[in-house]
């Protein structure tokens, strides 16, 4: 028998608005439980704006609206009951460009939780601990803990960030470009990152990339002009998909 | 032609640039002719007095400790009073207040720091000082702290535009990070971007000393002017700027009394310079980061 994957975002009929210009059109697909799923297409095609939708970071920018329904494990996340608080726990984010907050290494990682009430310090000493090893930053930093995080690398600073969203404990992690800004090697390193964390964590990555959809990612969403135009395995997205305007994209011929 | 008309542009514009630099040393140079003689005659070490007692029949004294522990006094409380006023209401201007709060809140600030400090005086003497007097049960509503609410008052508006400067030029990615993180808008603002701002808030709070230690005329109106050492907000006291502003003007020219009242200025020249090379020197750091 075919093991099905558990569904852990179901995304219906979802439009989404700012002011008056519709970025997505009727997006319906589903995202399956601790894979790889990666969003690509042409700048400004609303892969970015889909991914801000998981937790509600859209809410923050004024004039935006949606029709349409998201659910995680069942659950309405624009639910007016839904504790947004807890949604962002729930569903981490990694940005394009690395934004480690100026404070200590340590500092960086303990803010999640302290502002969630965590305070026991032997405790955080092991969230540190643990993040940091999460996200391969550990041996590079294990004793420099409390100097500045903005004295890291580029990379290091992204790993970083990935490390103090790991310490939440999240369920999902998005992630936007978040390779976008480094160099090749760095680069690599998020990747082989991204292949260790989906074993724990359903992981959503809008990418530029195509290479790196190919190489980090299970299944492949392909958006056009604010459209869902397919969706599916990356293998088969990459090696014989059904639309033109896909086969299109990845060839290179536009984007 | 072309080249000559450069010429006399270029002059104008440095002439223009370096008069306050020219003045400035006048100034230093003016001060210190007048008040060097002090040293010989009545000696140096009279100015550490802790009395200042201009005119009398047996002894003059020129004692600037109660002066200076007049204007620390009231710069203090300012200080202390500026700070909530200032660097909260900054908070509420750049994070909270809407757009059209903020447009409806600005103006008000900017005329707040408009109004003339004989005005902010009178206001004092009139309406602040009775009140003072009324609620704390002194003998008279001309004290410190009068002074002080009324320097807090003339320097906020610069605390808040400062520190307002500051706060917004934080990164909004540090905002989207903690909010990503499931922060709420407070927690965000206290732990993440008031700290990362602290720096220009610092400047701004210097700036703001620096404009309440050399304010005169709304402390020489509310403070009382009892020259003597005291660290209680509600005794009068007498500010240094207060005490050159009143009594130069009756004093004799050349006397021990004028050549005193210039080392009370060079005191207060050597304070306002510090406080302002410290807000420079941390602004500076600010902008580099």
């Amino acid at each position: 028998m075919v093991k099905v994957p558990k569904i852990k975002l179901l995304i219906e009929n979802v439009n989404f608005f700012y002011n008056d210009k519709q970025a997505l059109f009727d997006i319906n697909m589903s995202i399956p439980d601790r894979q790889v799923t990666a969003l690509i297409g042409p700048s400004g095609c609303g892969k970015s704006t889909f991914l801000r939708m998981f937790n509600r970071m859209n809410d923050i920018i004024l004039g935006t609206r949606h029709t349409g329904k998201i659910t995680m494990d069942g659950l309405d996340i624009y639910d007016s009951k839904t504790d947004v608080v807890k949604l962002r726990r729930d569903v981490g984010m990694v940005f394009q460009k690395s934004n480690p907050f100026p404070k200590s290494i340590y500092d960086n990682i303990t803010y999640g939780p302290e502002i969630h009430g965590q305070k026991n310090k032997s405790y955080l000493e092991d969230i540190v601990e643990h993040s940091l090893k999460g996200a391969a930053l550990w041996d590079e930093v294990e004793d420099r803990l409390h100097d500045n995080a903005m004295g890291l690398s580029g990379g290091q600073q992204q790993r970083l960030c990935i490390a103090r969203a790991l310490a939440v404990e999240p369920k999902v992690i998005l992630m936007d470009e978040p390779a976008s800004a480094l160099d090749p090697k760095s680069t690599a390193r998020i990747e082989e990152l991204i292949g260790e964390l989906r074993k724990k964590y359903t992981i959503i990555i809008v990418t530029h990339n195509m290479q790196q959809a190919s190489r980090v990612s299970d299944h492949t969403a392909f958006f056009y002009e604010g459209a869902l135009i397919e969706f599916g395995k990356t293998h088969q997205i990459f090696t014989n998909p059904e639309k033109q305007k896909t086969e299109d994209y990845i060839t290179g011929r536009f984007g | 032609m072309n080249t000559w008309r450069d010429k006399v542009i270029y002059t104008i514009l440095v002439g223009s640039a370096s008069t306050s630099i020219f003045i400035v040393l006048l100034i230093f140079f003016f001060l210190g002719k007048e008040a060097l003689p002090f040293i010989n005659d009545p000696g140096f070490s009279g100015l550490f007095n802790l009395r200042w007692i201009p005119v009398s029949f047996n002894k003059e004294i020129f004692g600037l400790i109660p002066l200076i522990t007049g204007s620390v006094l009231v710069t203090l409380l300012a200080t202390i009073l500026m700070i909530p006023f200032g660097v909260l209401g900054a908070i509420y201007i750049a994070e909270i207040a809407t757009g059209r709060e903020r447009s409806f809140l600005k103006p008000f600030i900017e005329i707040l720091a408009g109004i003339p400090s004989v005005v902010i005086g009178f206001f004092g003497l009139v309406v602040l000082s009775p009140i003072i007097k009324d609620i704390f049960g002194l003998s008279t509503g001309l004290t410190a702290i009068t002074g002080a609410i009324l320097l807090a008052l003339m320097a906020v508006p610069t605390v808040i535009t400062v520190s307002e400067d500051a706060i917004q030029s934080v990164p909004g990615a540090y905002r989207e990070a903690s909010l990503a993180l499931g922060a709420n808008r407070l927690q965000t603002i206290f732990r993440i971007i008031v700290p990362a701002a602290l720096p220009g808030i610092i400047a701004a709070i210097m700036l703001g000393m620096g404009r309440v230690i050399g304010e005169t005329m709304a402390v020489l109106m509310v403070t009382g002017n009892a020259a003597k050492i005291t660290f209680n907000p509600f005794d009068s006291v007498r500010t240094m700027t207060a005490t050159i502003a009143a009594e130069m003007g009756e004093v004799a020219f050349g006397s021990h009394h004028y050549q005193a009242l210039f080392w009370v200025g060079i005191f207060l020249l050597i304070m306002t310079f510090f406080i302002n090379l410290i807000a420079q020197q941390v602004l500076k750091k600010y902008q580099m980061r």
